[in-house]
């Protein structure tokens, strides 16, 4: 990253401290290194990646349903992305996470919970088990129904330009921002 | 796409890097912890808008900007697209499904395998959930298929 570009991230910093309590540099570092993720398949395959339709095509291995069969030519290439992305999270847990590398570019966490193992430093998550499980029945029926997630619409679709993704991803921010509002109102924490 | 696409020997090995550069930035943006995202939605940290810009910013240079420089793909031999989905009603009712459960769980598919990469096994209730809902769709939709016209590939 160039001093300039640093620079200027931090004087956004600083402009916007209360919109961003914790920094914006993780974020956005985080978000070209996803981006680029994207970009290095897209420029050997001409595919587009996103993450949701791996959902469909692994139950095309396990289920004979004809709405899973499409994805078959795909299955393959879905799971190892799918191992990949675990595989670099576990690479920021086993550097950053762990404290073995550190950076002024980097935020540690400050949520959830923490568990040492052997020098590895993991992290848990304290939202609710039955709020994982609910949303996720719910992303997995959603994401399908309308053509992509984050990653499909937010970053692929919207990279493209494409109104159907600017349309899914104004819908699903809108509506996520209503339900996590209205969620925390009940006093649902975490 | 099909499959002789994976006969290339590169084709897989390019594909899981590019997944692991795609979920390391996951999880150094926070985007792997649920909390962070729920904060955002209850605007009390507005940094998830420079995750999702900043990479759509980078696929964007990308879609287009090769374009310039070549038409195919070296790997697949697949012509250059943009990511173009048509935009119809289940655009709208499967997005706002969506971010019932994004809303309520702070989580989405990328995201929540990232997760489990840091370390959360919690995790797998989500990732549970999100094929129970997929299977759901699929039955549903498997069962009106047969009057339909051939569903196209979603991501």
């Amino acid at each position: 990253m160039s001093i300039s570009l640093s620079l200027s991230l931090s004087f956004l910093a600083l402009a916007f401290g209360d919109l961003f309590p914790n920094g914006i540099e993780h974020y956005a570092l985080g978000g070209l290194f996803v981006g680029l993720g994207v970009a290095v398949i897209y420029l050997g395959t001409a595919i587009p990646a996103g993450a949701s339709t791996f959902l469909e095509s692994t139950l095309s291995y396990a289920s004979g349903l004809s709405r899973f069969q499409q994805y078959r030519p795909s299955r393959d290439w879905r799971v190892v992305f799918t191992l990949g992305i675990v595989a670099g999270a576990f690479v920021y847990a086993a550097t950053f996470q762990s404290g073995l590398v550190s950076s002024s570019l980097h935020q540690p966490a400050t949520t959830g919970e923490f568990l040492e193992v052997g020098g590895l430093t993991l992290w848990l998550t304290e939202v609710q088990p039955w709020r994982l499980f609910l949303g996720g029945v719910l992303i997995g029926i959603g994401t399908r129904l309308g053509k992509g997630c984050t990653s499909g619409h937010g970053v692929c679709g919207v990279g493209s330009a494409s109104s159907a993704s600017f349309v899914g991803v104004a819908t699903f921010l809108l509506i996520a921002i209503g339900v996590a509002q209205l969620v925390a109102a009940l006093g649902v924490n975490p | 796409m099909s499959a002789e696409h994976e006969q290339h020997s590169l084709f897989l090995p390019l594909v899981f890097v590019g997944g692991l550069i795609f979920g390391f930035g996951l999880g150094f943006s926070h985007m792997a912890q649920p909390e962070v995202v729920l904060n955002f939605l209850q605007f009390e940290d507005f940094g998830l808008l420079f995750v999702m810009f900043g990479a759509a910013v980078v696929t964007g240079i990308t879609f287009f900007g090769i374009k310039q420089f070549r038409s195919t793909a070296p790997l697949t031999g697949a012509v250059y697209g943009r990511r173009l989905k048509t935009l119809d009603r289940n655009v709208v009712i499967g997005g706002g499904i969506f971010g019932v459960g994004w809303g309520l769980s702070g989580i989405c598919p990328g995201a929540a395998y990232a997760s489990l990469g840091v370390g959360n096994i919690t995790i797998l209730y989500g990732i549970a959930g999100m094929f129970v809902g997929a299977y759901i769709q699929g039955y549903w939709r498997s069962a009106s298929a047969e009057s339909d016209a051939p569903a196209t590939a979603a991501d």
